[in-house]
């Protein structure tokens, strides 16, 4: 039976065992390949993805599990329009491989949208699910603060 | 100094038949042009391997790996500088595999010299060597050698191109082609008139290219200043098409398991219950492991992890206890090779006294961020291929061979890599993709390894033990005898590449440990290889990441057996024999405030490694929370030679600095009845955003030649941190990784 998801604002109807994670739905279903793949097991955040503004491992939610909307790393900007946080992490050049970023910016930004000024403890505390092995972290870090500026200027 | 007879009779590197054959070959083999790879059609020129350019715009090939160390946006600045082109106005493509694009630079450093003291002479031949590199389509992204080997010859590709196009316009316009000008991807006429680059492709596509004087430095508007990177908005908007990202029409998804006895065999396996699970469309039998093609990459997983499989034995001891005794079995054989032999060791000088200790490390696994992943379509006589990896035209061969096809009958296409630190140079991933494929021909199937499959079959950093025996005399170090004993990663990739047994000197294993730059009167460095059948591989850094360890631990320990400031006294040592290193050791004493005092609570570390050609000191302070003990600040300081991108240099200096401090607090693999122990990242973690220390980096440029950026970063973070909590605990960390010693911040 085909289970209804809303996915970046979109419907889609997705004919999958109820089981299968929400990861596993949005790569080789919906083909949003943004959302990335790393460990499986909740311990590295490259899949992190927004359900009702949440950041979620879509690695750990079943299909039948999905609670609410969902949102992508292409359903907050895309190359012709990036998002603040996005533009944030252009201008400190945050990204090496690459391929943790997009776990990395959805995890940031649900931090920001629940605390617009955050700390460096905050940061600490919210991002230390997100394994980079580049080590780019101290640019990650730079792009949080100056996204939270950027914002609260906005 | 060796003769050049003597260095090529002897075998680096890829072994003497490369090396021999190469240079016999020479004269004809090696001036031949390599075959341009670019096919341009109607109305396309593609100037050189590296220029193409149509009616639509210029595209730059940067055949060289995207890793993250942001490879594709400097090497289409040296192009760009001379063409004249601007860097957001170009497409830059990877392109495909080729033997045009081989490494030039990676052979000179089979060369046996220490690198920081090599003449002129010594440093044209290893340029010299290069040519070996295009002999055996060396097309390897590795050795932090990709601006070493690109710096002139994609000037040179940049400047004939541009003055192809003049003369493409000197002849329409009926002038000669020096009174004509370049700009921005247009030629200016006299007259102030511009004609785009992309409307003179048909006419200059009719032209023999145009060899070029490269322009002086002072002229350079890219090369030296930090430019945005290419990579960075498709990296920051899930758009950068990575090899798990390739999707095409039809496409399947599969899961691979590989026997975890690592070269044990396959027995057999039972999959009768495994057909019907939900998304299966068909089981692969791949010999010595088996395969689900399914709908989805988790139910192929989740299928493939049902099948129930009898596993042969591996080919090594199976404890990691019996290991290591392996391992230190190999100090009692001849050294493979005595690459430094200073003074005299055998004697303790008079007056001075002796210390000696046995440093351990452990194996450890690459851990990508992407797992190993490759799309292939296989069609009976072709074999398509997608794949993230460091050797395009190795991999090209192996699956090709895999395939029993010819290698023209394959085409390699080279996506971003999701992490690569050496493990991406591998082609087992490439090649299990292919057999799979081959089970579902006109099919496209993208397989994925799970993140356990990934971690447990890895080419591993072997571990490697070292004695280290030294004395001191008058608060100076008089003699450093050091062994050194490992597996050669060396000679299992050559055996692995060619298919032959590799020999010789393995200048690998010891690299690190006997080229330090200082001027110790008795110094002696052997390399033992142990034997045995564990895969191992290049890791970040390769035998400099654990020769850092030792002989800097060692040189600590060194100083305060003579009473003296560790940095003050590796200074002393290293002002005569190589200033640039010096200058390092300084710009860390000054950046960090270095006293040789800290408070209580507080601990600071010093150690300096020079590798691939690149000196690097750094500067580790960690704190003590509570019993929680954080890497709080580091401080790096570099010297390039040439920084071609200083920021972005920056940003592999600190990189490779993480993944060193990863390894060194956490990172270590471990054997149990021949099954390798860590899964996923909860049993082999790295360093993350609260346990990361605050970093400063300052990039020097007074080295003699230019050095590599990706690797340096990475040997001196283990020693700075060992060191550091010995300043802090008074306890000395002879083995990694620390975590099983020490009570870090996780």
């Amino acid at each position: 039976m085909a289970t209804a998801l809303k996915i970046n604002g979109k419907q889609h109807q997705v004919d999958l065992p109820e089981d299968v994670p929400l990861l596993w739905v949005l790569r080789d279903e919906v083909g949003l390949t943004g959302t990335k793949f790393g460990c499986g097991v909740a311990a590295c955040g490259a899949c992190t993805v927004h359900i009702d503004g949440e950041a979620v491992r879509s690695c750990q939610v079943s299909l039948s599990d999905v609670w609410g909307d969902v949102t992508t790393i292409e359903g907050i900007g895309t190359p012709d329009a990036l998002a603040t946080i996005q533009q944030a992490w252009v201008d400190h050049q945050v990204a090496q491989c690459g391929y943790c970023q997009s776990g990395q910016i959805m995890q940031a930004a649900a931090l920001l949208a629940e605390n617009p000024a955050p700390t460096d403890a905050d940061i600490d505390e919210a991002m230390q699910g997100n394994l980079c092995r580049c080590g780019t972290y101290p640019r990650i870090r730079a792009a949080i603060h100056d996204a939270a500026s950027k914002l609260k200027e906005a | 100094m060796a003769s050049v007879g003597k260095i090529l009779r002897r075998t680096f590197l890829i072994g003497s038949a490369a090396i021999v054959g190469g240079v016999a070959f020479g004269g004809y083999y090696v001036t031949r042009p390599a075959a341009n790879p670019l096919k341009p059609g109607e109305g396309e020129a593609a100037l050189n391997p590296f220029v193409l350019i149509d009616q639509n715009g210029v595209t730059l090939f940067a055949p060289r790996a995207e890793m993250g160390q942001g490879v594709k946006t400097t090497w289409a600045a040296l192009i760009a500088e001379e063409l004249d082109v601007d860097l957001d106005q170009i497409t830059v493509l990877h392109g495909p595999a080729a033997q045009a694009y081989y490494n030039t630079a990676m052979m000179g450093e089979g060369l046996p010299n220490k690198g920081y003291d090599i003449s002129n002479f010594q440093h044209n031949l290893g340029q010299a060597l290069g040519v070996i590199g295009k002999v055996v389509s060396l097309q390897v992204t590795g050795g932090s050698t990709s601006m070493k080997d690109g710096f002139e010859r994609m000037r040179e590709a940049g400047a004939s191109a541009r003055e192809t196009l003049k003369q493409a316009a000197a002849d329409r316009l009926g002038v000669d082609r020096d009174q004509l000008q370049t700009t921005s991807g247009h030629v200016i006429a006299p007259n102030g008139d511009k004609i785009a680059y992309t409307d003179l492709a048909e006419d200059v596509a009719k032209l023999e290219p145009i060899e070029a004087p490269l322009r002086d430095p002072s002229e350079w508007r890219y090369l030296g200043q930090t430019q945005p990177r290419l990579d960075m908005v498709g990296k920051v908007t899930g758009t950068a098409e990575f090899a798990i990202d390739v999707r095409l029409p039809g496409m399947k998804f599969a899961s691979a398991r590989m026997n975890p006895k690592l070269g044990g065999a396959m027995n057999g396996f039972d999959d009768s219950h495994v057909k019907s699970m939900p998304g299966v469309e068909k089981i692969v039998d791949l010999g010595n492991g088996v395969a689900v093609i399914a709908t989805n990459t988790w139910l192929a997983n989740q299928a493939v992890e049902a099948i129930n499989v009898d596993w042969g034995d591996a080919p090594y001891p199976p404890e990691t206890d019996a290991i290591f005794a392996k391992i230190a079995e190999a100090f009692e054989d001849k050294p493979n090779s005595t690459m430094r032999d200073d003074g005299n060791v055998s004697t303790l000088p008079e007056g001075a006294s002796e210390i000696s200790a046995e440093y351990t490390v452990p194996y450890l696994a690459h851990a990508t961020m992407e797992p190993m992943t490759a799309a292939a379509l296989y069609s009976g006589n072709k074999l398509e291929f997608w794949g993230g990896n460091q050797a395009p035209t190795f991999m090209q061969t192996k699956i090709a061979s895999a395939a029993n096809l010819d290698s023209d009958a394959v085409e390699v296409h080279t996506t971003y890599l999701g992490g690569g630190f050496g493990r991406r140079g591998e082609f087992d991933f490439g090649v299990i993709a292919t057999k799979i494929a081959m089970a579902m021909p006109n099919t496209p199937v993208l397989t994925t390894w799970s993140r356990e499959e990934d971690m447990r079959h890895d080419f591993y950093r072997p571990g490697a033990i070292a004695r280290m025996r030294g004395a001191i005399k008058d608060g100076q170090a008089v003699l450093i005898d050091g062994q050194v004993a490992s597996q050669s990663c060396t000679h299992q990739a050559v055996s692995r590449i060619t298919g032959f047994a590799g020999g010789g000197p393995d200048k690998v294993l010891v690299e690190g440990i006997f080229n330090q730059p200082y001027a110790v009167p008795n110094y002696r460095i052997s390399g033992h290889i142990a034997d045995l059948d564990i895969p191992v591989g290049f890791w970040r850094s390769v035998g400099n990441s654990h020769n850092g360890f030792f002989h800097e631990t060692f040189m600590d320990e060194l100083a305060h057996a003579a009473g003296r400031d560790p940095l003050e006294f590796r200074l002393e040592l290293m002002k005569g024999e190589h200033a640039p290193s010096a200058g390092c050791l300084e710009a860390v004493k000054e950046m960090s405030g270095w006293t040789g005092q800290t408070p209580d609570g507080v601990g600071r570390g010093v150690a300096f490694t020079y590798s691939f050609g690149t000196p690097v000191a750094q500067v580790i302070e960690v704190v003590d929370e509570d019993g929680s003990i954080r890497i709080n600040k580091a401080w790096i300081a570099c010297d390039m030679g040439l920084a071609l991108d200083p920021d972005n240099v920056k940003a592999q200096m600190f990189g490779g600095m993480m993944y060193g401090l990863s390894a060194a607090c956490f990172g270590e693999i471990t054997f149990a009845e021949g099954e390798v122990e860590q899964f996923n990242f909860p049993d082999y973690d790295s360093v993350r955003m609260h346990t990361a220390p605050q970093v400063e980096v300052r990039v020097l440029e007074t080295n003699r030649h230019m050095g590599g950026a990706g690797e340096p970063g990475t040997p001196p973070s283990m020693p700075a941190l060992g060191n550091a909590l010995f300043d802090l605990t008074g306890k000395r960390a002879r083995s990694l990784p620390l975590i099983n010693q020490f009570d870090l911040l996780i």
